[in-house]
């Protein structure tokens, strides 16, 4: 051999893997003619290569099943956005706040069902629907600076009596300022199954959570259940008929807390 | 038309992403279910894809961290993945020998005793084609820690391996194997 480059450990496992150039072939297999233990290692190696790709080969081969179909796929996806003309690219439209759009067009909880079936997956529960909904209204109005609430806090009473009466159940606001998290005010916001109440506070740094309440046709009493989307987490519950998500940009574990005192505070409240 | 070449560049992947879901995380509906979700993420995202990009690479990093965030969601539950399910009879179907059958159980078994991270780069590289420079971006690491893994999965494959005679490779490439025997093959191979 030539005083050429050394071989090494990964010229081994290319030639292995057939990834070297017809020079270093050349090399390699004339280091291997003299070095018994890396070529018996090589051998081996080559040997689990090939049962490896001989023991898998008959998945490739199989017919590839309906569901795994390309062209449906992209049908499929084709009448999803001519339903949700909204849908934003990637996001799953069942996911999405256009999906909720798009169900009251197809109208109820039986259009969500039947969506639900479509896209392949089980329908969202209740729960799962509300705490979507406090996220998809979180990520829009928490991030507004300059009015994220229609009512103040200064308005408490008049906000109260407004969604109360939208909601057409007595709705109350739970205290947080012991957490250091001071109420802001709130706003109605618009979700699949009629208008909700959302509450804003912040913290002296600036961070925002909030709390959406509306009436529940299912599961009217649910323990909490904690969820995450992205970087926003979720509490939710329900009590009586009421449904409430606690949203944050925080993780759900650390939202659970808050949603312990703001339920405790709301059974006594209502 | 962009779905025109969507199915003129990823209708052909599909066997070969079934194929690398099944060999991860084994479980043939769970598999698919993977699979499912890369196509339609793929589908969703397709204008999203960088002009210069590989359609191949861009699937197989899709589904490789959709099963891998699979892997560990089963793994926060307790749920165990690999390792005690047995060898899935479908994935040793139809060799042509019982020796081959008995061959391939052993290194199913094998591989699915390596951590996840030796496995995804030992599959991509060996019974994918890709080069190690494509795995590299699929895994998302640098080449040098592809090759770290590759050697380090090979090394651990041929020590679970070594109770089964050797394997010999002719001239040609072809190889030849000899029959395996062992109490315990008896009981995983009806």
């Amino acid at each position: 051999m030539t005083a050429g480059r050394p071989i090494t450990e990964e010229d081994l496992h290319a030639y292995v893997d057939g990834a070297l150039d017809a020079r270093r072939l050349a090399e390699v297999e004339a280091y291997l003619s003299t070095h018994a233990d890396a070529a018996h290692r090589v051998a081996a190696y080559a040997g689990q290569r090939a049962t490896l790709r001989a023991a898998l080969a008959p998945i490739a081969e199989e017919p590839v099943p309906d569901r795994l179909n390309l062209a449906h796929l992209i049908e499929a996806r084709r009448h999803e956005r001519a339903r949700s003309w909204l849908s934003p690219a990637g996001a799953g439209p069942w996911r999405s706040m256009a999906a909720a759009v798009a169900l009251v067009l197809v109208g109820g909880v039986g259009g969500w069902s039947m969506h639900g079936m479509t896209a392949g997956r089980a329908p969202m529960t209740p729960v799962a629907m509300l705490t979507q909904e406090a996220m998809d209204n979180y990520r829009v109005y928490a991030a507004d600076r300059t009015r994220p609430v229609e009512m103040s806090a200064s308005d408490q009473e008049q906000l109260l009596q407004w969604v109360s009466q939208r909601l057409d159940r007595k709705v109350a606001v739970p205290d947080l300022s012991a957490a250091g998290y001071r109420f802001m005010g709130g706003r109605l916001v618009a979700t699949p199954h009629g208008p909700g109440a959302m509450f804003f506070y912040d913290d002296s740094a600036g961070n925002r959570i909030a709390m959406l309440v509306r009436p529940m046709k299912l599961d009217g009493d649910a323990p909490m259940t904690e969820h995450r989307k992205d970087a926003v987490g979720g509490v939710t519950w329900a009590n009586s008929g009421l449904g409430y998500s606690l949203v944050a940009d925080a993780p759900p574990q650390a939202l659970h807390p808050l949603a312990d005192e703001a339920r405790r505070q709301l059974r006594a409240k209502i | 038309m962009a779905m025109k070449d969507m199915m003129l560049l990823v209708e052909p992947l599909i066997p070969a992403l079934r194929r690398y879901a099944r060999a991860l995380v084994k479980n043939h509906a769970t598999a698919d279910d993977l699979v499912q979700d890369c196509l339609e993420r793929a589908v969703s995202r397709w204008h999203q894809r960088r002009a210069d990009g590989d359609a191949r690479t861009w699937l197989f990093t899709i589904l490789h961290n959709l099963a891998v965030s699979h892997i560990r969601q089963n793994r926060r539950r307790g749920g165990h993945v690999a390792l005690d399910a047995g060898i899935d009879e479908a994935m040793i179907a139809r060799p042509a020998t019982q020796e081959d059958a008995l061959h391939h159980a052993d290194v199913m078994r094998a591989l699915h005793t390596l951590p996840e991270e030796q496995r995804s780069v030992l599959l991509l590289v060996s019974v994918e084609d890709l080069t190690y420079a494509e795995a590299a971006r699929v895994l998302d690491i640098p080449i040098g820690t592809v090759m770290s893994r590759l050697a380090r999965a090979r090394e651990k494959l041929s020590q679970k391996m070594e109770g089964t005679p050797p394997y010999e490779t002719t001239k040609s490439g072809a190889t030849i194997h000899r029959p395996a025997f062992g109490a315990g093959i008896f009981r995983r191979v009806k």
